[in-house]
């Protein structure tokens, strides 16, 4: 199948190195801070020019990895630098590409010290997480999974708040906790069938044993990501003291890295440990949703509100993904296709609206140099524009019909109805525990009488803002009115994961 | 008894440690009647002598036949592939050493004779060991290297934390001589022969292994010595410390290599038959290593101290290859050394970096506020520690990838995930480094001052990005580790 699709242009790599050697190219220009924003963005506007060819090029009807690339990388330990997109990695690659450019954007005057290495860090963990979504060999991802980490260690680090230093340890060494047992896992699949591209690890036939031992490592490396219940802990840290950049790019791509794992791992390659399994994922979901959904509403932060809400909404996405494997088992193929399709739209939408309050906040805290809610009140009377765009925000992340959070949340409930109408129950719970916890939220910040002479003093959001915000909501409304366009790229992809996860490897 | 002169069959492959005699000779000369601008030259003296070995080294091993590897001197000399790559290792970061040291060894006014003269004879000890075909060899090379490095600890005669740990050094060392030495008798008297082809053979012979066991327990715990590995670790952070850091910088890298070539030579090549029974050994000896290691290099502030600690972490995941007990292992163990001696060779100078005279850094304080004053040098500390904590695409974490392999290859997943969990514990400590140059602020109390040499900043930067290349492009030196113990 590889040399089915002759690249002329190595379209992937250039999608992973353009932003990488760019980034390097940032560090040069140390002393000249306004270059290198400019450079910076040009850059990453390069990379979002990519993307057209890439989704223009990307054939939805095809079920097969598209614009492959394979080279020997480490033959003798059967390494390749092997690259290829389906539906579920072009979205996703597409929603990376667009969230920096709007990252540099909002860093524009809000960053004064060492720019330069702000910005490469940006450039470099694009590329780098480019390069999670494209790669087709276990050992590339892994490879490409952990190289995240050192840039965002040093961002949170550097720019980050008073409490940085905490948040960025822990970030750290969750993340890698998590992923050594993966790495152990693939090693032991590697030594099973003596390759690491990702084509041979779904053919290789494994027994119940081994597969529940793998599930758990996997689980272990994304849960941690996603982030799921327990292991969310770090979440609420790195998001509060993550600099505005950070907090974006976490919640809008590195949380969907987590996702993106279970699709291209635990689901294909352990579909029985994934079935046997599949009911402690889907009550660690609605864990999720509901428990730190109550968690939210009490905050007293805005990130760490918004931190919270992420890890329900996240719920969704590992509520979807499960919950397909009940239903393939009773014979629901069309609804565990949804329920799939559901989690996948939720995942972009998640990084559309997570992005966005993240960006509002930063817009608050550029101003007012606080994330206390009661340090606010009454926005609207003096940033009208900016309290249209933040209430139209939290409408998104409350479900709201019409924009990207219903979508997602819609399609897994409806899957999850179909098997059991407790879950559903559960699982919709959201829309009144969201509701609550983001329109509080608004309420004590955008409405009400003007609180205090800080406030009184803002200044309504300038051009840029409202251009990085306005990309937001764009991206929201058009998931949330016409969602047919994205379906329909990741139709062949899920269409082929139902196959996967539906067949037995045990023999 | 006829004298029997050496052929030159004989001499041949022994190049280059004739090289290194010469050389280390010619210095010895050098220093003593040169003037000063004379003694200027003993340093590049010295890296020629490395290049000329290393010349003859890789000749070696390009002409190095697997199936018969040359054998000098009735079989006490081995020429093999084995041989071939680890001497062009020691060559190589002994060069490194050479060019990092010298800017230090001019401030401290150390005597840059003693310094590279020792070296050499030690890098000539570790030629012998490594190419040792039978246990006097490997002896005698073993010794000239030791007795070179307790010199070399006590280089700064003047200072007393020098001196002590350059006896502490001597005593515990000359104890593990005596302990290989006593084990070596009972393998000797137990197989009746000193040439390991002739060991491996009675070894696979014997129905009774009682005797040679009892010599391979003390062939275990003095290798265990000799590389620093948990219980046997006690004198690693003292020396570590204690020595002059161009001192610690030479004896923490370079010899780990010999070290794996100690370890291969007695256990795989002698003792090979019976690795079912020191497999577990070297296994409790990795478990203990890892733990004690990365533990106690958690709570050090001195960044000597934790590297000597995070030193004997890292022989605890070279143990984890040589648990695997064949040729895979042994690679990987081999290629574990090479990451290991060129990542140590770049931490410890980045010691030298920001040593001036009348301060000699050693604290992770030291390196606050590195990012302010010096973005570069802190990028290439940061390439260092990532290296040593394993995080891909750095050398480190294939070397990683590669020990854990054999562990699970060898069926030993608890192993494994011990070493994983280990890895974890451990990148916390080489965080704390690149938290002190990003995240925290100079003080008055920090050293302003960089070196300005620029041999230094020369040989640290191509070895840091060597470190992120090797990440890259790892697979010639791996190719060469598993075909050297023809693993391919």
């Amino acid at each position: 199948m590889d040399f089915l699709m002759p690249a002329t242009l190595p379209l992937l790599s250039l999608l992973i190195w353009l932003p990488i050697l760019g980034g390097a190219l940032t560090l040069t220009l140390g002393n000249r801070p306004e270059s290198a924003r400019r450079f910076a963005l040009l850059i990453a506007l390069a990379s979002c020019a990519l993307c057209a060819p890439l989704y223009l090029g990307f054939d939805n009807h095809m079920g097969l990895m598209q614009f492959v690339e394979q080279h020997a990388w480490v033959p003798s330990y059967r390494i390749n630098y092997a690259l290829g997109v389906d539906g579920i990695a072009v979205a996703l690659i597409m929603l990376t590409a667009v969230t920096t450019v709007l990252v540099i954007l909002g860093a524009w005057r809000s960053i004064t010290v060492r720019v330069h290495q702000y910005l490469a860090a940006f450039l470099m963990l694009q590329g780098v997480m480019v390069g999670v979504f494209c790669a087709m060999d276990a050992m590339l991802f892994y490879v490409f999974f952990e190289a995240m980490l050192i840039p965002m260690f040093i961002i949170i680090g550097v720019w980050g708040g008073p409490r940085r230093v905490y948040a960025s340890i822990k970030f750290f060494l969750y993340t890698f906790l998590g992923s050594i047992f993966m790495l152990i896992g693939l090693i032991y699949l590697y030594l099973k069938c003596d390759s690491f591209r990702l084509v041979d690890l779904y053919a290789v036939p494994l027994s119940m044993k081994e597969q529940t031992w793998l599930f758990f490592a996997f689980l272990i490396a994304f849960a941690v990501k996603v982030p799921m219940f327990p292991v969310h802990t770090w979440l609420p840290d790195a998001h509060v003291e993550a600099p505005t950049g950070g907090s974006v790019i976490l919640a809008a791509i590195m949380l969907k890295i987590g996702g993106y794992g279970f699709v291209r791992f635990s689901l294909p390659i352990l579909p029985d440990a994934g079935m046997h399994w599949a009911w402690l994922v889907i009550a660690l979901s609605l864990i999720a949703v509901v428990y730190i959904g109550l968690v939210a509403l009490v905050q007293e932060d805005m990130k760490k509100l918004i931190a919270y809400s992420s890890v329900a909404h996240m719920g969704f996405v590992t509520l979807g993904l499960f919950i397909a494997f009940a239903l393939v088992h009773t014979g629901g193929t069309a609804a565990a296709q949804l329920g799939m399709q559901g989690a996948m739209v939720q995942m972009i939408s998640h990084g559309f609206i997570s992005g966005a309050m993240f960006s509002c906040v930063g817009v608050l805290y550029d101003r007012m140099h606080s994330r206390m809610i009661r340090d606010y009140g009454g926005v609207v009377n003096t940033m009208p524009w900016f309290a249209t765009m933040f209430v139209f925000f939290a409408m998104a992340n409350c479900g709201l019909p019409g924009t990207s959070g219903f979508v997602g949340e819609f399609m897994v409930i409806l899957a999850a109805f179909q098997q059991s109408p407790l879950v559903a129950f559960t699982a919709a719970t959201t829309l009144v525990l969201g509701a609550a916890y983001t329109l509080w939220l608004v309420k004590r910040v955008v409405f009400g009488k003007v609180a205090n002479e800080h406030v009184a003093e803002l200044q309504d959001m300038n051009l840029r803002e409202a251009v990085v915000l306005g990309v937001f909501a764009a991206g929201v409304l058009f998931v949330g009115l016409y969602p047919k366009p994205l379906t329909d790229l990741m139709g062949s992809a899920i269409a082929q994961l139902t196959t996967q996860v539906s067949a037995s490897k045990v023999q | 008894m006829t004298i029997v002169m050496p052929t030159s069959a004989d001499l041949l492959p022994l190049r280059p440690e004739l090289v290194l005699v010469a050389g280390a000779c010619g210095l010895l000369l050098v220093d003593m009647f040169a003037v000063a601008r004379g003694r200027a030259m003993l340093f590049w003296l010295a890296l020629a002598t490395l290049a000329t070995a290393a010349g003859f080294a890789l000749a070696g091993l390009l002409a190095a036949d697997p199936q018969a590897p040359v054998r000098a001197f009735n079989g006490m000399y081995l020429g093999d592939a084995i041989a071939g790559v680890l001497k062009l290792g020691v060559y190589a970061v002994s060069a490194i050493v050479f060019t990092c040291a010298r800017p230090y060894l001019a401030e401290q006014g150390l005597s840059r004779g003693a310094y590279y003269i020792l070296c050499l004879f030690a890098v000539l000890g570790m030629s012998l060991l490594v190419s040792a075909g039978s246990l006097v060899t490997l002896y005698l090379g073993l010794e000239l290297l030791a007795l070179s490095s307790y010199a070399l600890v006590a280089l700064n005669r003047d200072s007393a934390i020098g001196s002590e740990a350059a006896m502490k050094y001597f005593v515990l060392g000359s104890l593990s001589s005596g302990m290989l030495l006593y084990g070596m008798s009972m393998v000797y008297g137990a197989t009746a022969s000193l040439d390991l082809v002739a060991i491996h053979a009675a070894a696979g012979a014997a129905q009774d292994h009682t005797m040679l066991m009892f010599g391979v327990a003390f062939l275990v715990v003095g290798i265990a010595f000799k590389f620093g590995a948990a219980p046997f670790h006690m004198w690693l952070p003292d020396v570590y410390q204690g020595a002059p850091t161009v001192a610690t910088l030479f004896i923490g890298s370079a010899p780990k290599l010999a070290a794996f070539g100690l370890a291969y030579r007695l256990l795989g090549a002698g003792a090979g038959p019976l690795s079912e029974q020191w497999h577990v050994m070297v296994a409790w000896l990795a478990v203990l290593s890892l733990a004690v290691g990365n533990l106690f290099a958690l709570v050090q502030t001195s960044l000597k101290r934790m590297l000597a600690y995070s030193t004997i972490s890292h022989v605890g995941f070279l143990f984890l290859g040589l648990v695997n007990a064949g040729p895979t292992g042994y690679a990987s163990a081999m290629f574990y050394a090479l990451s290991y001696a060129l990542m140590a060779a770049a931490a410890f100078a980045t010691l030298l970096l920001l040593s001036h005279r009348g301060h000699d850094a050693e604290d992770i304080d030291d390196f606050r506020g590195l990012n302010e004053r010096s973005p570069w040098h802190a990028f290439l500390v940061l390439m260092v520690m990532a290296s040593l904590a394993g995080v891909p695409p750095f050398l480190g974490f294939w070397a990683k990838l590669a020990v854990l392999r054999s562990a699970l290859d060898a069926h030993m997943l608890w192993l494994a995930i011990v070493g994983a969990v280990f890895a974890v514990i451990g990148a916390f400590y080489y965080l704390r480094v690149i938290k002190a140059m990003y995240f925290d602020k100079a003080d008055n109390k920090t050293p302003t001052v960089l070196t300005s040499d620029r041999g230094l900043q020369w040989m640290l930067s191509i070895n840091a990005l060597l470190l992120l290349l090797l990440g890259i492009v790892w697979n010639p030196i791996m190719t060469w580790c598993m075909k050297a113990f023809g693993a391919v």
